[in-house]
């Protein structure tokens, strides 16, 4: 029987400074998974993530209706978690969202990607910056 | 499977009256599988007289997995016989780093003003490994190495025959990373080495005031150790990377602590690990 493996080292270090952060930060995996978004992230989300749960970090991002400011919609090559999660680079983008209780919110995302080594990459962080 | 410990203090060796009955000597822990084969886990002080036991056995091929290369893992490494006899082939294993290789930082170690005798110098045909990241096999055992919460690149390891196995996990935080009672194993380091284990060998340095006051240091208290073995469910717990203030009869009050912690789990009471403590697994 193959054994369970555990969430990588580094995103459970990433979750537990997460944890302890008043910025609201979200972590997904190398697959694209949101496996993690802190307390402060609740509030521009609008659910705690106990109730949300494990998702695909696409699925997730478009529940919110992400669109530039000129309320045109926000293709996911210019959103921030993507670009960190496929070009695995850093990327900042000011955007609106309607969060899940209905409120229409400008933020701002920094992505950046998480590498435990040169060639291992093992999944990103994304903050918002509330506008 | 028969796992053998040479060395259980933490940090640094402590000789002396306080600490007879379960040593003073580092980390080193010998694994001796059904077929032959030896495992050696780390290089503290105590790999010396294990040196010499396995040149009389007539040993001559080793497996040394280091768990990382603070001092007290290291530092028995230039007295280990099988070293200087140039029969002897030794697969050194280690967690990778960045910056050097696992020979270039080792041989730091063998270099002056440390050592008079360079690394490359030595008789045996020594090669070195970066442990991988998926399980490989010695001797038709399962060896697996995880990084784990501890300063600077640390690994631990899980050994599995198809009847037994052990985890050993010597410097090791996982409350570092939040509260282990009523996290999802998911979340909690070294867990996927330590899951069902026989037999797992864990960092338990400190008694749970004294934790308070060096968290972050990378070691556990002896709940957080208890609550560790709980939460991976591995069947009994060797208390090991002992406090090297915490002399024979300190050690038993926290052994005690442990017994008392654990109580309502079943299996196997809490053992503090000793020099000279066999393991026969299953």
């Amino acid at each position: 029987m193959e054994r369970r493996r555990h969430k990588h080292l580094v995103l459970i270090l990433a979750r537990e400074f997460a944890s302890n952060l008043a910025t609201p930060t979200l972590i997904a995996d190398d697959q694209g998974t949101l496996v993690f978004y802190n307390e402060a992230a609740e509030g521009v989300i609008g659910r705690p993530f106990a109730e949300a749960g494990e998702m695909p970090l696409d699925e997730w991002t478009a529940s919110f209706a992400p669109r530039t400011t000129d309320s045109e919609p926000l293709p996911p090559e210019r959103r921030p978690t993507r670009i960190a999660l496929d070009e695995r680079r850093a990327a900042h983008e000011r955007f609106r969202i309607t969060s899940l209780d209905g409120i229409e919110r400008e933020v701002a995302v920094t992505a950046f990607p998480l590498f435990a080594h040169a060639d291992e990459f093992v999944g990103i962080v994304a903050i918002f910056w509330r506008e | 499977m028969r796992v053998t410990i040479w060395g259980c203090r933490g940090s640094v060796p402590t000789p002396g009256p306080d600490t007879v009955t379960y040593g003073g000597n580092t980390s080193c822990v010998e694994v001796a599988l059904d077929g032959g084969a030896i495992v050696v886990l780390d290089a503290g002080t105590g790999i010396r007289e294990l040196g010499l036991e396995l040149l009389d056995r007539g040993v001559r091929r080793i497996h040394l997995c280091l768990t990382h290369l603070h001092l007290d893992h290291l530092e028995g490494l230039r007295f280990f016989a099988p070293l200087w006899d140039e029969r002897a082939e030794l697969d050194i294993w280690g967690p990778p780093s960045q910056q050097l290789s696992l020979q270039e930082r080792i041989a730091r170690a063998f270099s002056p003003p440390l050592f008079p005798v360079e690394l490359t110098d030595v008789p045996a045909a020594v090669t070195f490994h970066d442990v991988p990241r998926e399980a490989w096999t010695i001797d038709g055992a399962s060896v697996a190495a995880d990084f784990v919460v501890h300063p600077g690149p640390t690994v631990g390891y899980r050994i599995e025959t198809g009847t037994a196995s052990v985890a050993y996990i010597p410097d090791h935080e996982p409350a570092l990373a939040g509260a282990i009672a009523g996290r999802s194993t998911d979340w909690i380091s070294g867990s996927s080495l330590a899951s069902g284990v026989d037999a797992l060998v864990h960092d338990a340095q400190y008694f749970e005031d004294e934790y308070e006051e060096r968290i972050g240091w990378g070691h556990s208290s002896v709940a957080d150790a208890v609550a560790f073995t709980r939460a991976v469910g591995a069947r009994r717990l060797v208390l090991f990377h002992h406090e090297p203030r915490h002399g024979d009869r300190l050690l038993e009050q926290l052994e005690d602590r442990a017994r008392e912690l654990s109580k309502e789990d079943g299996g196997a009471a809490p053992r503090l690990a000793h020099e000279g403590m066999v393991v026969e697994l299953p």
